[in-house]
């Protein structure tokens, strides 16, 4: 059987899977709709719930930021599996007790406040719409890849088949293709690595290959050579550590934003009691972290693998490099995607890759090797997608890898526009604008807002308004610094009022937003940003991107001022906070 | 009043725990992981720098330990202040 035609057996069977998963578990009530019914399993929640969190930019992206960056992606290794800890021991056992369907609808009851629940359903909306575009541009890129179809036909794909399960099933009908789409995407994360690891060092679990002797001969250890040959090529070492102060505030922004992540906390109300939300916290983190701790296997394999292929001999001999007429197979199917890219800048025929923006090592390579620019161009995608075959694994692999990534971006962007249409559904328009609609009519409103949702989000993956590199930064920030300390001080600080949330939520979210656009351009619009968006001019050398942790603490520290100086909340809600803090009344 | 002083005693058995628990968390990714990265990874495990290993491995597998860790110790605390779920 041919690839093409296996991969769309494959693939079209995970969605029949989908399909007769969504009619079984549909939704009948607002209950099973918004929260599954509160009777998952919490550790089919912690599957659930890990394919919710990881999309297409776990799966498909960043172990290729791992394997250009080395040891500078920690952060985003760190930040986005401690957050876990934060949510499970912060927030989500109290959020579990409260018992009720959304995360705004808890930020209203212990703010006793209509207007602090608006602005978390705007914190949520933002958050959620952004990143719901990079996830159905996700799904476009990973249909038209695969399948050979447009990017467009491939995201009406994705928008007919999460409408039928979303709209259909509710959170009830995502779970349960979420814990399928988890166990799809872990087989084709890992068994690709697994194989890599023992070609590579002959170790089985490809975290313990990282870490071991190569198998070529050399006695050398994996990173040390990786080190050797990229500082050899003028780049940085591997496993060196520049600007330490980002790495730990970005760490720190995405452990933040994590825990504030709205369509991640929600999943925690979907199961039956306060200690199992702990426990599938735990469950949750375990299954991220196989794939989370697979990736910097995959990134530092794939990196060297890479090299090896250009670079099979010494470097500076001419022979050292390949031949572009004997290049494999692998590098000849990527070309054809564009994601890799070769020009022959010397006319030697032979493939040079190196870091030409190292002006010192350029003109050294140019004077004494004759090269004359780095002719290789590689998606960091490559690095996950193209690894069944570097591998020389069989075709149902790569099918395999098809439908894990086509399941990553649509778990994921099922649990926010979940999300979404629960903020509209129950928040404003039952908690806000019309409180007396019946169980029947919200029910269809939240179908409706799910529908608008879909189409919105579509709409947004095919038109990205020119930021969509940028949307992680902003989600995270704009998590960090309003939801999650209003969350937090409302389960800890029984002394935290109306008055100190709002001032805190609208003092993080508006220098958040205010840093970001400063450097970035208002609105992310190309060429007005107030300051060129580098080093020099960050105020105390803080990137952008890590800001969020500084939100955060403005919103702590404004609302602790705020609260000292105005009333302490009423005594029942004072009541509310002792009752959520118990497992059970004693 | 014997109903809130067991309350805040409880609450004050979930903070200790709690506590314990981030700390651990900030040592394993913040000091081990960036802040002393350069000094352990003079340390070697295996192939791997030790500090690197922290912040690319060593993390996210003892955050998983603490999870659980914690969600065991506040069972028996829920039963010992005779607070736990059914």
């Amino acid at each position: 059987m041919d690839l093409q035609t296996l991969i769309y057996l494959v693939v079209g069977a995970t969605f029949v899977l989908y399909f007769i998963l969504a009619i079984v578990a549909r939704a009948g009530t607002t209950s099973e709709f918004y929260v599954a019914g509160k009777g998952i399993n919490p550790v089919l929640n912690g599957m659930a719930t890990a394919a919710d969190w990881m999309s297409a930019a776990s799966f498909i992206s960043m172990a290729g930021l791992i394997a250009f960056n080395g040891y500078s992606a920690s952060a985003y290794l760190m930040g986005w599996t401690g957050g876990y800890v934060l949510l499970a021991m912060l927030l989500a056992p109290y959020l579990r007790k409260f018992g009720k369907f959304t995360v705004p609808e808890f930020i209203g009851d212990r703010f006793y406040s209509k207007t602090a629940r608006v602005i978390a359903v705007i914190a949520l909306l933002v958050i959620s719409l952004t990143y719901v575009i990079g996830q159905m541009k996700g799904v476009g890129v990973a249909f038209s890849r695969f399948l050979e179809t447009s990017v467009e036909v491939g995201l009406f794909a994705g928008m007919g088949i999460v409408f039928v399960y979303a709209v259909l099933g509710g959170m009830k009908g995502i779970t349960y293709t979420q814990i399928a789409q988890y166990v799809i995407m872990i087989f084709a994360y890992t068994v690709p690595a697994i194989f890599i690891s023992l070609q590579l060092t002959g170790h089985f679990l490809p975290q313990i290959g990282t870490g071991a002797e190569l198998t070529d001969g050399s006695n050398q250890y994996l990173l040390q050579k990786l080190d050797m040959i990229l500082v050899d090529l003028g780049f940085a070492e591997y496993t060196g550590t520049p600007d330490l102060m980002n790495t730990f505030l970005l760490t720190l922004a995405l452990m933040i934003g994590t825990a504030g992540l709205p369509h991640v906390l929600v999943r925690f109300f979907t199961v039956p009691r306060v200690r199992d939300a702990r426990k599938s916290a735990g469950w949750t983190l375990l299954f991220i972290a196989i794939l989370y701790t697979t990736a910097p296997a995959v990134g530092a394999m794939a990196i060297w693998n890479t090299l090896k292929t250009v670079q099979p001999g010494a470097i500076g001999a001419e022979e050292g490099n390949l031949l572009y007429e004997e290049r494999p197979q692998w590098f000849k199917n990527w070309e054809t995607t564009g994601l890799l890219k070769f020009e022959d800048k010397n006319d030697d025929g032979r493939i040079q890759y190196y870091n030409d923006n190292n002006e010192e090592f350029a003109a050294m390579a140019e004077a004494e090797y004759g090269w004359e620019g780095n002719e290789l161009y590689v998606d960091r995608d490559i690095m996950v997608l193209a690894n069944p075959e570097i591998a020389k694994l069989p075709n149902w692999v790569i099918a395999l890898i098809a439908a894990g990534g086509i399941a990553a971006a649509l778990s994921t962007a099922a649990g926010l526009l979940l999300a979404i249409s629960s903020a509209i559904s129950h928040d404003l328009l039952k908690g806000v604008i019309k409180p007396d609609i019946s169980e029947k009519g919200e029910l269809m409103a939240g179908r409706i807002s799910m529908t608008v949702a879909i189409i919105i989000a579509g709409y947004l993956g095919l038109n990205p308004p020119g930021f969509a590199a940028q949307v992680v930064a902003l989600a995270f920030g704009l998590a960090a610094s309003s939801l999650f300390p209003a969350l937090m001080m409302g389960i800890f600080s029984k002394r935290m009022n109306k008055q100190g949330a709002i001032a805190g939520m609208l003092a993080g979210l508006t220098i958040t937003l205010l840093y970001i656009f400063w450097y970035k351009g208002w609105f992310f619009i190309p060429g007005t940003n107030m300051l060129p968006d580098n080093a020099d001019n960050w105020l105390f050398g803080i990137n952008p991107t890590s800001f969020g942790a500084i939100g955060a603490a403005v919103n702590f520290i404004v609302a602790i001022l705020v609260a000292k100086m105005t009333t302490p909340p009423p005594a029942e809600i004072q009541e509310l906070v002792e009752d959520v803090r118990v497992p059970r009344a004693s | 009043m014997e109903h809130s002083s067991n309350r805040a005693d409880y609450w004050r058995a979930n903070l200790k725990v709690l506590f314990g628990c981030l700390v651990v968390w900030f040592l394993v990714s913040y000091v081990f992981g960036i802040l002393l990265v350069d000094t352990l990874n003079q340390i070697s495990l295996g192939g791997y720098p030790l500090g690197f290993w922290f912040a690319q491995q060593g993390s996210i597998f003892t955050f998983v330990v603490l999870i659980f860790f914690y969600a065991w110790r506040m069972n028996a605390i829920d039963k010992k202040f005779g607070v736990a779920e059914d």
